[in-house]
């Protein structure tokens, strides 16, 4: 299983480009936000950790569509399934390494964001905390819609559509605790715990039914 | 160890690609299936190997009844299942490790393949045929009871073609149990043929 | 012709026993229909009688029409669940028919459901739309079936799609209370003082009757229609098979 992770992290980093197109696309949504509701920087600060979320949960979805398709152009996912390792484990170090490559990127981005938004360092650390937990989950939960629309020669746009709606509560607990850490009367804890939930639960359903999709569905 | 294929049954689309084949395959033994485009070769040599599910009939191993069969099986498309941003090495590498049970490593398998002077090259700068050879040498990297081969030597010239065949030998020699998918006489004695008739596109 | 036609009809249904059903959905859907008519005019009679509520007036009525609705889009997606869990362990061509034949019977509902909604809520709440916990967790039920239609169009073949959509749903079905419970929580968090609550009061009997009958009116009604959208299907399916077999038949 290491050696998967490491052969997908390797091939993200060789063809290149992946990484860097993912943090370019959550620079140009945050970019798009003041164009939008105006330079004001109290307004931008203030919605600093809704648009941070919003970015990196569109830029997560890119290259959802590719994680087994590539797999399978290659004829790589026929030699994956045949063997004996749980498919769910599989699954799981594959999103592993695809959020390694595009999630944590993002994360680590979005410090220099917040800045550009004009946020408090205290927002910019408690959104920052908030992606690194959350962001896991739209990766676990896009290995379903990935799996299902494998055989699908445009499946990017469905997978967003599938997958968007179920990730709306790693959007709500996600923003709700980074509101919490700064507003006085809101929760931190909860919303906090509730998303470290989420991530986890996710982390079990996601793998388990695309895995059960790869494995039983070979063409 | 002996393979057995009882009426096995396939249907792809709702049709049915293979009608009740069977043979039987003892330590050693090859299996040449040919027949015309369409015939289901392809189809077949996949359900064997579990990436299709199997109608009706079935396909066991004895003495391994109790995991799957894909699990004894090496299994070689029309895809190579190489990376192309990665070196031979490394895609060997990794299949080793994934596969388990290691058996020769990556240099020796290039030696027998005539491909040392690539090991180190990213799969991508080589010619059709060099990575099909290293798609080869995969099957000679971890120990697998069976080797599934569909059309093993599209885009091999003649001499690797030979390499293959010379490959082939030594395997069943040494006791595997091979399918291919092939027009190329394998040359090795105790090969099995099974040639399989067009289907009519009956749906199943 | 007669004896190319057989298998096919035979053969890829034989296991799937669609044969069957087709004759068991001819028998009951003219039964079934006749008895939807029955309970929808009988519900319909009954809430025209009902009182009026002192305080929505016959801005009530609308609630009649709504609230079945929106439990049919919750009954719908569990019978779609259901149909997912036989294609998934039986591997069932019928429970794959059930799955795609519901769906956009589920999201007609739920649209329905959605629209009266707003209708009631424009006097009530002043606006068409209020980001209220259940409207909005309706909403994304809504984009949660228009997303598995989608699915289900985007197979070349339909067997083809059979599992994942199965999956998709599933995996939908073990999401959605999730999502529900995090629409809650975030309404809670953000509740807006000026919006008046609906707060239901204990359900009077001159209420609740009419609308018992009327669920099960609508739950008769999705069960016509569905089992008519199952028919369709099939006959869909076994045409297709049939162009496919002609096709390689004038090779």
């Amino acid at each position: 299983m290491g050696a998967l992770l490491k052969r997908d992290i390797l091939i993200a980093i060789r063809s290149g480009g992946g990484a860097l197109t993912g943090v370019l696309f959550f620079l140009v949504v945050v970019i798009l936000f003041p164009f939008a509701i105006g330079p004001d920087t109290g307004t931008l600060a203030r919605l600093g950790p809704a648009i941070l979320w919003i970015g990196a949960l569109l830029a997560s979805l890119l290259g959802l569509d590719r994680l087994f398709a590539q797999d399978r152009e290659d004829g790589s996912l026929d030699l994956i399934v045949m063997q004996a390792h749980p498919m769910a484990l599989t699954i799981f170090v594959k999103a592993a390494a695809h959020w390694l490559v595009t999630g944590l990127p993002l994360v680590l981005a979005a410090p220099l964001f917040g800045i550009m938004l004009n946020m408090e360092p205290i927002a910019i650390a408690a959104t920052v905390t908030t992606l690194a937990i959350g962001t896991p989950a739209i990766a676990f939960i896009g290995t379903v819609g990935a799996a299902v629309s494998v055989k699908l020669p445009r499946g990017g746009l469905l997978i967003s559509v599938l997958v968007l709606p179920l990730v709306i509560p790693v959007l709500i607990f996600g923003v709700a605790a980074t509101i919490g850490a700064l507003e006085e009367p809101a929760p931190f804890t909860a919303p906090f715990l509730l998303l470290c939930a989420v991530t986890l639960f996710t982390a079990v359903l996601g793998p388990l039914a695309a895995g059960y999709m790869l494995r039983h569905s070979a063409d | 160890m002996k393979l057995t294929v009882k009426n096995l049954c396939v249907n792809r689309a709702g049709r049915r690609i293979v009608s009740a084949v069977s043979f039987s395959l003892r330590a050693g033994e090859a299996l040449v299936v040919t027949g015309p485009n369409g015939s289901g070769k392809s189809t077949l040599l996949r359900a064997v190997a579990g990436l299709l599910p199997i109608a009706d009939g079935n396909a066991t191993l004895e003495g391994c009844e109790d995991d799957p069969l894909r699990e004894h099986c090496h299994y070689l498309g029309h895809q190579n299942g190489l990376k192309p941003a990665l070196t031979a090495r490394e895609n060997l590498d990794f299949w080793q490790h994934f596969l388990g049970s290691p058996d020769s490593s990556a240099k020796e398998a290039f030696e027998q393949l005539d491909l040392s002077h690539a090991l180190d090259l990213p799969v991508g700068y080589l010619s059709a045929g060099q990575q099909r050879r290293v798609a080869i040498a995969r099957l000679l990297m971890t120990k697998k009871a069976i080797w599934i081969v569909d059309e093993p030597t599209t885009g091999l010239d003649k001499a690797s073609a030979k390499l293959f065949t010379g490959i082939a030998k030594s395997y069943c020699a040494s006791g595997g149990i091979l399918i291919a998918a092939t027009h190329l006489p394998l040359g090795i004695g105790k090969t099995k043929s099974l040639e399989l008739a067009p289907h009519k596109g009956v749906p199943a | 012709m007669a004896t190319q036609t057989k298998p096919s009809t035979e053969g890829f249904w034989s296991f799937a026993n669609p044969s069957k059903f087709m004759g068991f959905a001819n028998r009951t859907i003219p039964a079934l229909a006749i008895t939807t008519l029955i309970a929808l005019a009988a519900g319909m009679f009954m809430v025209l009688n009902a009182p009026e509520d002192y305080q929505q007036g016959s801005s009530v009525l609308i609630m009649f029409v709504h609230v079945p609705a929106a439990w049919l889009s919750m009954m719908i997606y569990t019978v779609m669940a259901c149909s997912a869990v036989g294609t998934i362990v039986w591997r069932h061509p019928l429970a794959d028919v059930s799955l795609r034949a519901a769906a956009p019977l589920g999201a007609v509902f739920t649209f329905l459901a959605l629209v009266t909604g707003s209708l009631w809520g424009k006097p009530m709440w002043g606006t068409w739309w209020e980001w209220d916990a259940r409207m909005t967790s309706v909403l994304i039920l809504l984009i949660i079936y228009l997303g598995l239609i989608a699915l289900s169009r985007a197979f070349e073949e339909p067997a083809e799609g059979a599992q994942p959509l199965a999956i998709m749903t599933l995996t939908g079905f073990i999401i959605v209370p999730v999502i529900k419970f995090s629409v809650n929580w975030w309404n809670t968090l953000h509740q807006p003082a000026s919006v008046m609550r609906f707060d239901r009061p204990a359900m009077d009997a001159a209420f609740l009757y009419p609308l018992l009958v009327m669920a099960i009116g609508y739950s008769l009604l999705f069960f016509t229609l569905h089992f008519m959208s199952m028919r369709n299907e099939i006959l869909g399916r076994r045409i297709r098979t049939m162009k496919i077999a002609n096709a390689q038949e004038g090779r």
